[in-house]
């Protein structure tokens, strides 16, 4: 009794550790779900283009270090100015190597069917982590070492890093969410993902928006993997590896191909994984997400949002 | 003068020949159907007027312009648009946003045309900010052949209209498309509902096993014993 006190008394830490890590989630999620919809293929190597994102943003803090750039970090954040170039050649350099695989390999694939170009991701998958791998080996890499305080709110503890990557997430999603709803590409990626062939016929350029696709889902990953290096100030090649369950079980979850629903899902598997480690052990975390996506698919196949 | 003028098209799917050098042609204003029994050819036919399928031989002339082997969206720009049997809206978007589509290739203010449409569909006004998978199957056909008007096309195609529509409703989709026409606008139509098809064309062609069988005035067809013993339920 005094043990299930103790862990109900830890709920509310947890479920702001759940909206934390729902929101580096959505980001990830709502990326698959657009091209799962709109290129009609699971992409396993979702994943790993987080963890590129991450890893490219490294690759610019280092190299920016080297220049002698000031990283000095801004009020109490744990990073400074050349965080947020590294974001931007991060998302550019991440987006240009998804078309490129997409030109050389995806796009020649597309006409024999899903499972061949589910196959053909996880080698994507298997190939990205390994030259990662490669080049910056198998420990850990980080991004800052400074530890930072985390600040008490209302009895929650709650670091200044932790409620900006909150405020990004929020912000990607709006900016997602208005550019759907009523920019013409917006639209026109919508209908697309409604019914390609019609698209087509009707004039809208597929292709076009097959690359507005893979532009939007590898920069919200790779937004979403450097958040996952900034909350744990460091990044491992098998970064992306370990997001893709719960960003799987959130797209399921919230109806495959339903931006919104990713979106929900993602939360729901965040906080389901985070409110867990009230009771039972931490290691338990990932098979949270599967039961949870198990018992979904056995009541509700369709996922909590999908099925018109 | 014809519009839209196709000769001894072959066409089919991979190995598989369905249509074994037909012609049919459309004049400027004219309503002209295809009819004939199921496995005809109407739907190949109109499929690879469009270009979304490509035949194998014959000449696809539209508005004197070659437009055979063409995919469907550099007809669309041509002049001629499409309205599928099935699938031939967009169900997560909106009316108005369906609308919009049919105009994606337009660069300049189509708001002029949006309005023109609601005029011909009063129904599709009221309900411009619902899904239209929300609609039911006769207003969501006003939106499929709403979204092939946005582009103001010279030859507007239609599979099967009256497919799927209650029969109360396929009257009132049929002075749609006769009211379309008076706009200006060529159409040809492929049909199941042959009577009430022929009754408002110009012209008709009735094909059989991928070849040409009759062609003559709607009126003409409808009149004729033999049409009407072997094409029309007697």
């Amino acid at each position: 009794m005094e043990q299930l006190v103790e862990s109900i008394s830890k709920i509310p830490q947890l479920i702001v550790y759940g909206i934390i890590s729902g929101s580096i989630l959505t980001l990830g999620a709502v990326g698959l779900s657009l091209t799962y919809k709109i290129l009609n293929f699971a992409n396993f190597a979702h994943g790993d283009v987080m963890a590129l994102g991450a890893f490219f943003a490294l690759a610019s803090l280092t190299f920016l270090r080297w220049l002698g750039v000031s990283a000095t970090p801004f009020g109490s954040l744990s990073f400074g100015f050349p965080m947020i170039i590294a974001f931007i050649i991060a998302i550019l350099l991440t987006a240009v190597t998804v078309i490129i695989i997409d030109r050389i390999l995806y796009k020649k694939l597309r006409k024999t069917g899903r499972i061949i170009l589910l196959v053909a991701s996880v080698g994507v998958a298997l190939s990205l982590r390994n030259i990662i791998q490669f080049i910056w080996g198998p420990d850990p890499q980080y991004y800052f070492k400074k530890i930072q305080i985390a600040k008490k709110i209302l009895g929650i503890r709650i670091k200044p890093d932790e409620i900006l990557i909150i405020g990004i997430a929020v912000l990607l999603v709006l900016l997602l969410h208005l550019f759907l709803q009523y920019t013409k590409m917006g639209k026109a990626m919508r209908a697309t993902s409604d019914n390609m062939e019609l698209a087509r016929v009707t004039g809208i350029d597929t292709d076009k928006i097959i690359i507005w696709t893979w532009v939007i889902g590898s920069a919200l990953a790779a937004v979403g993997g450097i958040l996952v290096g900034i909350e744990n100030k460091f990044i491992t090649p098998e970064l992306g590896w370990q997001l893709l369950l719960p960003i799987f079980a959130a797209v399921i979850l919230g109806g495959i191909g339903n931006p919104y629903g990713a979106m929900a899902g993602a939360m729901i598997i965040g906080l389901s994984e985070e409110i867990s480690t009230a009771f039972i052990s931490t290691a338990y975390k990932p098979a949270v997400a599967f039961i949870i996506l198990v018992i979904v698919l056995l009541f509700k196949p369709k996922g909590l949002f999908g099925g018109k | 003068m014809a519009i839209l003028e196709a000769n001894n098209i072959k066409a089919g799917y991979g190995e598989t020949e369905i249509l074994h050098g037909v012609y049919i042609k459309v004049n400027k204003g004219e309503i002209v159907s295809i009819i004939g029994p199921n496995g005809a050819g109407k739907s190949t036919l109109i499929k690879t007027i469009f270009g979304i399928l490509k035949p194998t031989k014959g000449k696809i002339i539209l508005d004197d312009q070659d437009i055979t082997g063409l995919n469907p969206d550099k007809i669309v720009r041509e002049g001629m648009c499409y309205v599928p049997q099935t699938e031939n809206v967009f169900p997560s978007l909106t009316v108005e946003e369906n609308l919009e589509m049919g105009a994606f290739i337009r660069n300049d203010d189509y708001r002029g045309r949006i309005k023109e449409i609601y005029e011909i569909f009063p129904d599709l006004k009221q309900k411009r900010r619902q899904r239209v998978g929300k609609l039911s199957g006769g207003q969501s056909q006003m939106v499929a052949m709403g979204r092939a008007l946005m582009l103001d096309p010279k030859v507007l195609l239609l599979d099967e209209p009256s497919a799927s529509l209650a029969p109360n409703l396929v009257e009132m989709i049929f002075e749609k498309i006769v009211e379309i026409n008076k706009s200006g606008v060529a159409i040809l139509i492929v049909e199941q509902n042959a009577r009430v098809a022929l009754k408002l064309s110009d012209r008709g062609y009735i094909l059989a096993m991928g070849r040409n069988r009759f062609e003559d005035t709607g009126e003409a067809l409808l009149n004729n014993e033999e049409v009407g013993k072997l094409y029309l339920g007697g």
